[in-house]
């Protein structure tokens, strides 16, 4: 419906409301025409359209080996959190157990605190389960913390299966490991796409957590981290650029997934605001 | 209709993960918070010393203060932002809703890091805003109380959590049953009252639920301020981030964790409370 809002206010409104999608985008503008300037990340207005630090990016071997770190931890961090997100979600949805309650609000724990609480703890588990930091415990904190994300998604999607199926497989002589594979699974396709998606992205962006986790060898965000330290080119502004075009590319395609798989509106995006941190 | 087996297999595996790996980390935390550092060598002495150091200490107070009043601005910038145009959309908008929709939304899920490096360009004394600004011939030399202050931690937490606080907003503002503002403009309220008396009030919830998150995260964050806040920008976690490093002091770290997660989690039950006083009945 129209606006409960005379004219003159509503114009008004708008106005303000493009003020405000102007503050959101135009870091974002900026850091990616900067990407193109050949005189360095600040200064106006760019001058010289360059692709030089596209060039120096693609021959950085150090940023690359941050990729790939990123993406193996990214992998098998979704191997975890799937696999048992998955199982958590069927626990939540099917079993009933002591501590139930309890059960649900810690695997969301990771979502809700600050980074910092989880990395600290992880670090201190590592020291005495004597883990020598690495990509694995880097690997070990993703996987945990994002169990919450595949969770959330994926006991939403159960919520909307249609259990009459999986009864019918039974009665029909099925086994429950057929009926899992032939049935659940599958009906669950896009749901566990959409977590997949979700939670490689998330993992890709991850400081706080990685922040204490780390060991020798970098992760992408903290590969540029380190470098923020000392001292900024515009190669850096060259790969937040990819990495924005990139995580656009996900996230469509991750909304899109899941609006097919929830008939989501708009504002069921909502329900899933707690699976958001920024870390 | 599952059997006791089927239960088993899919509840064990996560209970006991989540177990080892979350529910154990985080009583360690716990158990750290009560240890004590002697010489340089961490002791397993059962003691409430550290809880005493943080109440004792002014230091303590005096930083968690300041954070508490930089997550307060960013809380207060967020609502600013993300209200009306949350209102713009869920009511002045009528082609292309969706679209806008998704252009708030996606910013949300762009990297932090990239998004708080973008303003790191901008703010710095040689960056875009100082350049802008003598492009103009606004000011002549570099402005250098851009970066590296408390102004822009809020600032680029603002810019990040905007979104975030927009979301519940609209969605609460959504839902609100049209007849209900239709009755209250027929009746003959202005758009004014129509806006304080039912509008707001059945926004209440999402507005909280904004809000909360806004403030939580704001308040345990210690990346903004090693990227933008400088010195004077130092917050809560980054006390328990240089306790942790350099300057060794594990246990009293914990502590400050420990009181972090108290916060976090006592704010998120009474938002919890205060959305269902709220809740449209």
């Amino acid at each position: 419906m129209k606006a409960p809002l005379s004219t003159g206010r509503s114009s008004l409104l708008a106005i303000y409301a493009a003020f405000v999608f102007a503050f959101i985008y135009l870091p974002i503008v900026v850091l990616v025409v900067y990407s193109f300037n050949r005189d360095g990340v600040g200064g106006f207005p760019p001058r010289h359209f360059t692709l030089d630090w596209y060039s120096q990016l693609f021959a950085d071997s150090s940023i690359w080996d941050s990729v790939l770190n990123s993406l193996v931890v990214a992998g098998a961090s979704i191997v975890l959190a799937l696999t048992l997100g998955l199982l958590a979600a069927l626990a939540l949805d099917r079993a009933s157990f002591p501590g139930k309650a309890l059960f649900r609000r810690l695997v969301l724990l990771p979502l809700i605190l600050p980074g910092i609480i989880t990395g600290l703890s992880l670090l201190m588990f590592a020291k005495y389960a004597d883990l020598p930091l690495s990509l694995w415990t880097v690997f070990l904190g993703h996987g945990t913390a994002l169990i919450s994300v595949a969770t959330t998604e994926l006991f939403a999607g159960l919520q909307k299966l249609d259990r009459a199926q999986e009864e019918a497989s039974l009665d029909l002589g099925a086994t429950p490991w057929q009926t899992f594979w032939r049935i659940t699974l599958p009906n669950l396709k896009l749901s566990l796409i959409a977590a997949g998606l979700l939670i490689f992205t998330l993992s890709m962006d991850e400081i706080a957590v990685t922040f204490f986790l780390i060991g020798r060898d970098n992760t992408l965000p903290l590969e540029i981290w380190g470098r923020l330290r000392r001292g900024i080119t515009p190669e850096i502004n060259a790969v937040s650029t990819l990495i924005f075009a990139v995580s656009l590319g996900l996230i469509v395609s991750w909304y899109h997934l899941r609006s097919r798989s929830l008939g989501a509106q708009p504002g069921s995006y909502s329900n899933n605001l707690r699976t958001r941190r920024t870390s | 209709m599952y059997s006791r087996t089927y239960k088993s297999l899919v509840s064990i595996p996560p209970l006991l993960w989540v177990g080892v790996f979350l529910l154990l980390p985080y009583t360690l935390m716990f158990a750290h918070s009560l240890w004590a550092v002697r010489d340089g060598v961490m002791v397993h002495q059962w003691n409430w010393d550290n809880y005493k150091t943080l109440f004792s200490n002014p230091l303590y107070a005096e930083v968690l203060l300041r954070t508490m009043r930089i997550a307060g601005s960013v809380t207060v910038c967020s609502l600013l932002l993300g209200y009306p145009l949350a209102y713009y959309l869920a009511f002045q908008v009528g082609a292309r809703k969706e679209l806008q929709y998704q252009l708030v939304v996606v910013p949300l899920w762009v990297s932090y890091l990239v998004r708080g490096y973008a303003w790191k360009t901008i703010l710095g004394s040689d960056g875009v805003l100082n350049g802008f600004l003598q492009y103009l011939h606004l000011t002549h030399e570099p402005v250098g109380f851009f970066l590296y202050s408390p102004f822009a931690v809020v600032l680029m937490l603002t810019h990040i959590y905007t979104p975030f606080v927009f979301l519940p907003i609209y969605a609460a503002l959504e839902h609100i049953p049209r007849p209900l503002i239709e009755a209250s403009q027929d009746l003959g309220a202005s758009s004014w009252q129509t806006f304080w008396r039912v509008i707001l009030p059945l926004s209440m919830p999402g507005l909280l639920a904004g809000a909360t998150f806004a403030f939580v995260l704001s308040l345990g964050d210690f990346l903004a301020p090693l990227l933008v806040g400088g010195p004077s920008g130092t917050m809560i976690a980054n006390v328990v981030q240089s306790l942790f490093g350099a300057a060794f002091d594990w246990p009293l770290g914990a502590a400050i964790s420990v009181g972090i997660l108290v916060i976090t989690i006592s704010l998120l039950f009474l938002s919890e409370f205060l959305e269902k006083q709220w809740a449209f009945k």
